[in-house]
């Protein structure tokens, strides 16, 4: 089977004069000037970093952010009656409202922080479904998901004897949508917004519906798709969201579960402590509500607060023109990319995509490739991307992939270009 | 047609450290890669495949009796050109050597003298030292 798409033809919604009237104020050096880290000059000059869908470089707003709260008034959160804490808690409950009005929320309540993609999708997996899912019932995944919003719904089904469902997939890589596997026996449909290899947007205001309709609830797996592009919970009616701060230019080791009130007071806590609790006794405890009682131990309460001034950031900057950049570089990435002989690209066309590239060049190994990248300062990914059901279907082990953020340039796209090329010299393809 | 290495390993050093930097080195590798001596096809089974790379690596190690001394007879193949080229320097350090010799050899102290824990990525690390672990496993049931 062929994971291919040779048209890079422009999408629809790019080649009105609309979008070169927002593009002409986003300029992409202005905005790579806000990130030290890629403003040094390595021996190849500055660092082409291409590998944001792993984890997004930190503009000087977010890091002078984690400096001030380390510097100023760091204490423990939900706890102190001085003032520092009393700060903390302010600044906790204001990041958490940014990020509720971010992606769609209906209050800030409704966003609870955990540690990350992986971590909230196993809370929602074990404490929404390990109740609620019973043998026959089913739960159906996609075959293009991250291990993290895979494994755990497969686990979930072998420990309560559920069957777990493929969503199947065109041969580009997109969902079948004719070919939907919902039906009355559903309980949990987890989907990624977008995939972090293929680049695949899916539609999950429709997968919502049909969710729906079907008695089912939909779990959002949204750290790929929440960086790039517009996020609404309440317009898509999605029941949980998760995702992780680091891939939107915020600090590791914190991310958010959102949920629509009625859901996340079904999710119960699979983590126990510290302020998720409201009484203990030698018999029973009792939990606080939401998003306390998914909260359990000390917060990461530096990168919470980071993460909300990395999403001022964003919104600041305009998300709406960072996707209209980001997929203008990836038009001109699949363009370029294609013409170079042996190439071979996953995943559907730009229209269908965000800004993820994929590919395979003849039976080069995607780590020599990646090494070779890297003598060019050309930092990509390689490997299987957490993904090895999806490569599976691919019919290769690995695949070196080149992801765009807001501080990419068209630059960039051409040390790529010509960073493949060196590669193939070297390596005696040429 | 398999054949014995043409450099030994001091030679093989040498001409290493003489190099610039980590650029010409990594060519050089490369260029070992591409005078590994062919790896049979037959041997390309999943009992030879070196686990713990994330490259696809098969190793296979034989006795070899001669004038009543053992030697170990290393073939290995990758199908990445960089670790083609450090199966080339480990074919160097221990294939044609005795199980004594395998056992006695400072592989650490070589890799640090190459620069290679601070050139390779950790999964390629973990893939050499799976192939030396393997090595000097198979080197051990033979060694006196």
């Amino acid at each position: 089977m062929v994971w291919f798409s040779a048209s890079a033809s422009l999408p629809r919604n790019m080649q009105s004069d609309g979008m070169n009237a927002s593009t002409s104020q986003f300029d992409p050096v202005a905005v790579r000037e806000q990130f030290p880290i890629l403003n040094q000059q390595l021996r190849q000059g500055h660092p082409v970093f291409l590998d944001s869908a792993a984890s997004a470089q930190k503009p000087t707003a977010v890091i002078d952010k984690e400096r001030e709260v380390e510097e100023q008034y760091f204490a423990n959160a939900y706890r102190g009656r001085y003032s520092f804490g009393a700060r903390v808690d302010e600044e906790l409950e204001r990041s958490r409202a940014v990020l509720a009005d971010f992606v769609g929320a209906e209050s800030p309540s409704c966003v609870a922080f955990t540690a990350g993609t992986t971590l909230g999708l196993n809370q929602v997996a074990f404490g929404w479904g390990r109740r609620r899912i019973a043998e026959g019932d089913e739960i159906v995944i996609t075959p293009m998901e991250h291990h993290a919003n895979f494994v755990p719904w497969q686990q979930l089904a072998k420990e309560t004897g559920a069957t777990l469902k493929m969503w199947p997939m065109t041969t580009d890589g997109r969902l079948e949508m004719s070919e939907s596997p919902v039906t009355s026996r559903t309980k949990i449909v987890a989907v990624c917004a977008m995939s972090n290899v293929l680049g695949t947007v899916n539609p999950v205001a429709k997968i919502a519906a049909a969710a729906h309709e079907a008695g089912a609830i939909v779990v959002v797996d949204g750290a790929q798709s929440v960086p790039h592009s517009p996020t609404d919970v309440g317009k898509d009616d999605i029941d949980f969201l998760v995702f992780s701060g680091h891939k939107l230019y915020g600090p590791t080791g914190v991310g958010v579960i959102c949920g629509r009130p009625d859901r996340l007071e079904e999710l119960e806590p699979i983590v126990f402590g510290g302020h998720m609790i409201r009484r203990v006794t030698d018999q029973e405890s009792e939990w606080a509500d939401c998003p306390a009682r998914l909260e359990a131990g000390t917060l990461p309460i530096v990168q919470a607060i980071a993460l909300g001034t990395a999403i001022d950031w964003i919104t600041d900057t305009g998300l709406d023109q960072i996707h209209a950049h980001e997929q203008s570089l990836l038009l001109a990435a699949t363009q370029q990319l294609q013409d170079i002989p042996g190439m071979t690209i996953y995943g559907p066309d730009v229209a269908h995509k965000g800004a993820i590239v994929a590919f395979r060049m003849g039976d080069l190994h995607p780590e020599d490739l990646a090494a070779m990248l890297d003598r060019r300062g050309v930092f990509t990914r390689h490997g299987h991307h957490c993904t090895m059901p999806l490569h599976e279907r691919l019919g290769v082990t690995a695949t070196t992939r080149a992801s765009f953020a807001a501080y990419n340039t068209i630059d960039d796209v051409e040390a790529l270009v010509d960073a493949i090329r060196f590669a193939r010299q070297k390596l005696r393809l040429a | 047609m398999s054949q014995a290495p043409t450099m030994t390993i001091e030679e093989l050093l040498e001409e290493f450290e003489e190099l610039l930097d980590w650029e010409e080195q990594c060519d050089f590798l490369i260029d070992l890669g591409f005078e590994l001596p062919e790896f049979p096809t037959d041997y390309k089974s999943e009992a030879n495949i070196v686990h713990g790379c994330q490259s696809l690596v098969w190793l296979v190690a034989e006795p070899v009796d001669e004038h009543g001394v053992t030697t170990i007879k290393i073939q290995a193949d990758s199908d990445a050109m960089i670790v083609k080229g450090l199966i080339a320097v480990l074919l160097a350090t221990y294939s044609g050597k005795t199980p004594q010799q395998i056992l006695e050899t400072d592989i650490e102290g070589q890799f640090e003298r190459m620069g290679l824990n601070q050139h390779l990525s950790s999964t390629r690390r973990n893939g050499l030292h799976g192939m030396v672990q393997r090595i000097r496993k198979f080197a051990a049931q033979y060694a006196v």
